[in-house]
């Protein structure tokens, strides 16, 4: 397995027990007293579904599909650790200013730059695969 | 305990993708670079208000990444890789599968842009049995292909 599908791997994984612990401490009674749980569902539910199920494949398919040339068999391996830096720098932007910028209004340049971080990664990762899936 | 990670080919030939797998692949990626795209509006929105009308795409943005990116992804690598037939068609009956692929994206079509300009809830209906008759096409073409190995069938 390539070092970058590992750390997309393990970092998924990461995500995962992070966002089921915050969906567990969002149902819990002390979340109906603090504000700061009330902002949380959108931040849950992209550490899911972003941070864990989507990052899980971006690591398995750099990882397991067809290879590219025997030169370069899974692409630019730069693209797929600038992929992997641009997806979870925007995450970690978002978890931190998304819920700030619901409570006290602040933070919008941080919201936009997490926006288009992740928006690069996931355009990244487009570039780098499409040439890998060709018709045998 | 070690575990042998190399499921690739030795050659791009040997493990070559079915042409309806590179159709269903790619279109899931050209949905996740547009779920994506429409995603980081609706966040800029969030922090910057643009145009009001952007809030009526969120439907259109977890249609697009969850039903034609994750799971029209997952059907193009299992039409893929699911255990072949020996002998006749190697892939089996296709037709359902090309079927369930023309289906799932007109459902999605259907889904995504009805919400998103504000038509219907029937057309919103309407794409979601689309997508699932496009469910069970595919669970047609499938499932002969789910199948326990003898000893004997190694190497098919």
């Amino acid at each position: 397995m390539p070092r970058v599908s590992r750390w997309f791997i393990r970092t998924a994984l990461m995500y995962l027990v992070a966002a089921l612990v915050l969906g567990a401490v969002m149902q819990s009674p002390l979340a109906a007293r603090l504000p700061l749980f009330r902002v949380l569902w959108p931040t849950y539910v992209h550490l899911l579904v972003v941070g864990w199920l989507t990052q899980l494949i971006f690591g398995v398919a750099y990882w397991m599909f067809p290879r590219y040339s025997a030169e370069r068999p899974r692409g630019s391996e730069r693209l797929g650790w600038v992929t992997f830096a641009l997806l979870n720098a925007g995450l970690l932007l978002r978890a931190v200013a998304e819920p700030w910028h619901a409570l006290a209004g602040r933070g919008a340049p941080l919201l936009v730059s997490s926006a288009l971080l992740q928006l690069l990664a996931g355009w990244v990762f487009v570039v780098n695969t499409w040439p890998r899936i060709r018709e045998r | 305990m070690g575990v042998r990670g190399e499921y690739l080919a030795s050659d791009p030939g040997t493990l070559g993708v079915p042409r309806l797998s590179v159709l269903m692949i790619r279109t899931a990626l050209a949905y996740l670079a547009t779920g994506f795209l429409v995603g980081a509006l609706l966040l800029i929105h969030r922090a910057v208000p643009l145009e009001n009308w952007l809030h009526r795409l969120v439907p259109l943005h977890i249609e697009y990444l969850l039903l034609g990116c994750l799971v029209q992804l997952a059907l193009g690598v299992a039409f893929w890789v699911l255990p072949r037939f020996r002998s006749g068609a190697e892939r089996g009956q296709e037709a359902p599968a090309w079927v369930a692929f023309a289906l799932l994206n007109l459902g999605i079509q259907t889904v995504a842009i009805g919400g998103a300009a504000g038509a219907p809830s029937t057309l919103g209906l309407l794409g979601r049995c689309v997508e699932g008759l496009a469910a069970g096409a595919f669970a047609l073409h499938a499932w002969p292909r789910m199948k326990v190995f003898r000893s004997e069938d190694r190497g098919s």
